[in-house]
């Protein structure tokens, strides 16, 4: 294991982001700031409260939860698709290292990228209202898990896409839709029987339930199922990425 | 001493169907600089490519250093540097913090001291701080260079380094190369420029078609290859060539006799032309002999292959 190689790729896609610093953290805080305008009033003027909890802090980990997503998946993909398009993943080839080290550096920096703007989101949500997290523990488990488990899926994204199109094709149609139907905004137990089911199905829906019962105690599915969600997302991304470097899949010719 | 690189029967066919190399067997000796030529789509950057670990080669084995590059590719390729072809390089990154990059990639520890030796023996330590961007074709070029001895490598590969680098900076570069050849360091470099091989380089190897067409000592190829061209300059200018002269190999060219001849023929006919010449009663005032340059010798091969190939 060469962990100098991990260490120069984590900190060069830190730098990478810190280049940029101003516009990833400021564009989040503007989101959120508009979610909370829009959906924390207007609509939380007239819902007040889901199970005790009022709306505006409901939507809390919903929000932090899409923007996680969102975040690993584009860090993920992107993180290594640039050294793709730019042609500089021959210094990766070439390098004595393995898939190990690779992920591990382009993972570990994209998971940490979505992981400081949750974080800012929930800071600023503290401005616009008042709560209590209830299992601090399980929150930042599940926000690191899930962000581990993203920036997965995106740096496989970022191997499998072929041009820029391809890279924000998944995210723009699987991701937000399944956030957004997962919950994020609203308990599943509001929707009458027969779409409940269904959104029972998204696999968005578990991750934000358990989030969402790290932080206020109150849950559409039993953690234990949120946990093992988050586990199956972290088992199809690893068992995918090693599967790309054991055959070289669209790396090495 | 083993060669630092031995290369078996190695050969790339690529997805497309092309035959990129076409069993390549070739041993490396360390300390020399062997220099590949050949033409455009010959495979040399192909086979670069493969011994550095970019390409999967399709059958045949190579050891860097005694490790074989598959499985033991950490050893093998913790001996390489490679500047590659083309300008692959990040843009907006700071040429210091990109060359200390790639020696993290190899698992060696921050050194500054190094890096600075690194940056200013290609010239680029006043660019330190500049991003590529900001960056001229050549400066990039000599990041690339600067990224590939980042780890202090034993062998360094460099693919084409003079192209689109200009005469002065080629210089300096190839002073460079010597340099590294002073301190140990295996080089291999990939040419169009046979003037560049002649300049530079210990062996030549010339690569055609995918396949190895011979590699040999640059001097001696020159001499085995070579013909040599004698212009005899006669006390009076010749209007026409006198019967008893004429022969193979034997012109006119403005009132001078020229005379090219093969210097590995058992007999080169010199001695039998100038013994003529004075049985001729001509008096020589001057001779010159002038031995042809390995672009020659290149273009012979390459175009002997060529004209086996149709023979087949
Ligand atoms: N990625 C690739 N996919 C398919 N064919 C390729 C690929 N790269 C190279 N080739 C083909 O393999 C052959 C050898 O190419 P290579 O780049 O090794 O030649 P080269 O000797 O380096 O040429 P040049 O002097 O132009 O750099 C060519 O026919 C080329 O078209
Ligand atoms: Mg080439």
């Amino acid at each position: 294991m060469n962990w100098l190689a991990v260490k120069s790729i984590y900190r060069r896609e830190m730098m990478r982001t810190f280049r940029t610093l101003f516009q990833s953290v400021l564009s989040p805080v503007v989101s959120t700031t508009l979610y909370f305008v829009v959906f924390g009033s207007a609509i939380g003027s007239r819902i007040e409260s889901v199970e005790g909890i009022p709306y505006g802090a409901f939507i809390v980990p919903g929000l932090m939860m899409l923007t996680l997503l969102q975040q690993s998946v584009s860090n993920g993909s992107g993180g290594i698709y640039m050294p793709k398009w730019v042609g500089t993943i021959f210094e990766l080839l070439a390098a004595p290292i393995s898939w190990v080290e690779i992920t591990l550096g382009f993972v570990g920096a994209a998971a940490t990228k979505a992981v400081m703007i949750a974080t800012i989101i929930l800071i600023t949500s503290f401005f616009f209202v008042d709560m209590r997290i209830a299992h601090p523990f399980w929150m930042v488990g599940f926000m690191v898990l899930t962000s581990v488990s993203f920036a997965l899926l995106g740096f496989v994204i970022g191997i499998w896409a072929k041009n820029f199109e391809q890279l924000q094709l998944m995210p723009l149609l699987v991701i937000t839709p399944l956030t957004f139907l997962g919950g994020a905004f609203y308990s599943a137990s509001m929707l009458p029987p027969f779409w409940e089911a269904v959104t029972r199905v998204n696999p968005v829906l578990y991750l934000i339930s358990g989030f969402r019962w790290a932080f206020f105690d109150i849950a559409d599915v039993p953690v234990g199922a949120s946990l093992i969600a988050v586990a199956v997302f972290l088992g199809i991304g690893l068992v995918t990425v090693w599967t790309i470097f054991r055959t070289g899949w669209r790396i090495r010719q | 001493m083993a060669p630092i690189i031995r290369i078996q029967d190695l050969g790339k066919t690529y997805g497309s169907g092309t035959v990129a190399l076409n069993g390549v067997t070739l041993d490396i000796e360390e300390g020399e600089i062997l220099a590949l030529l050949g033409p455009n789509g010959a495979g040399k950057t192909t086979l670069i490519s493969t011994i550095c670990g970019l390409i999967e080669p399709t059958r045949g084995s190579v050891t860097v250093g005694g490790f074989d590059i598959r499985s033991q590719y950490r050893q093998a390729r913790s001996l390489i540097g490679l500047v590659p072809q083309e300008v692959l390089i990040e843009p907006f990154e700071k040429v210091g913090a990109n060359v200390a990059y790639t020696r993290g990639l190899y698992g060696k520890p921050p050194d500054p001291a190094h890096i600075e030796k690194v940056l200013r023996s290609l010239a680029l330590w006043d660019k330190v701080n500049a991003r590529t961007l900001e960056l001229s074709g050549g400066m990039k070029r000599r990041v690339l260079i600067a990224k590939a001895l980042s780890h202090g490598p034993k062998i360094l590969f460099l693919d084409e380094p003079s192209a689109g680098v200009d005469v002065n900076l080629r210089r300096e570069m190839w002073a460079l190369v010597r340099e590294l050849r002073e301190e140990g360091t295996t080089i291999v470099l990939t040419t169009h420029y046979i003037e560049e091989a002649e300049e530079m380089a210990d062996r030549v190897g010339i690569v055609n078609k995918g396949r190895l067409l011979l590699v040999e000592d640059k001097v001696k190829l020159m001499q085995s290859f070579g013909r040599k061209v004698l212009t005899i300059e006669l006390t009076e200018d010749m209007a026409e060539l006198p019967e008893g002269l004429a022969r193979d190999g034997l012109r006119l060219e403005s009132g001078k006799l020229v005379y090219e001849y093969d210097t590995h023929a058992e007999r080169s006919g010199v001695a039998r032309l100038i013994s003529d010449i004075s049985a001729a009663g001509l008096a020589v005032r001057d001779l010159s002999t002038e031995q042809s340059t390995l672009e020659e010798v290149f273009l012979d091969l390459v175009e002997g292959d060529k004209a086996r190939e149709a023979t087949t």
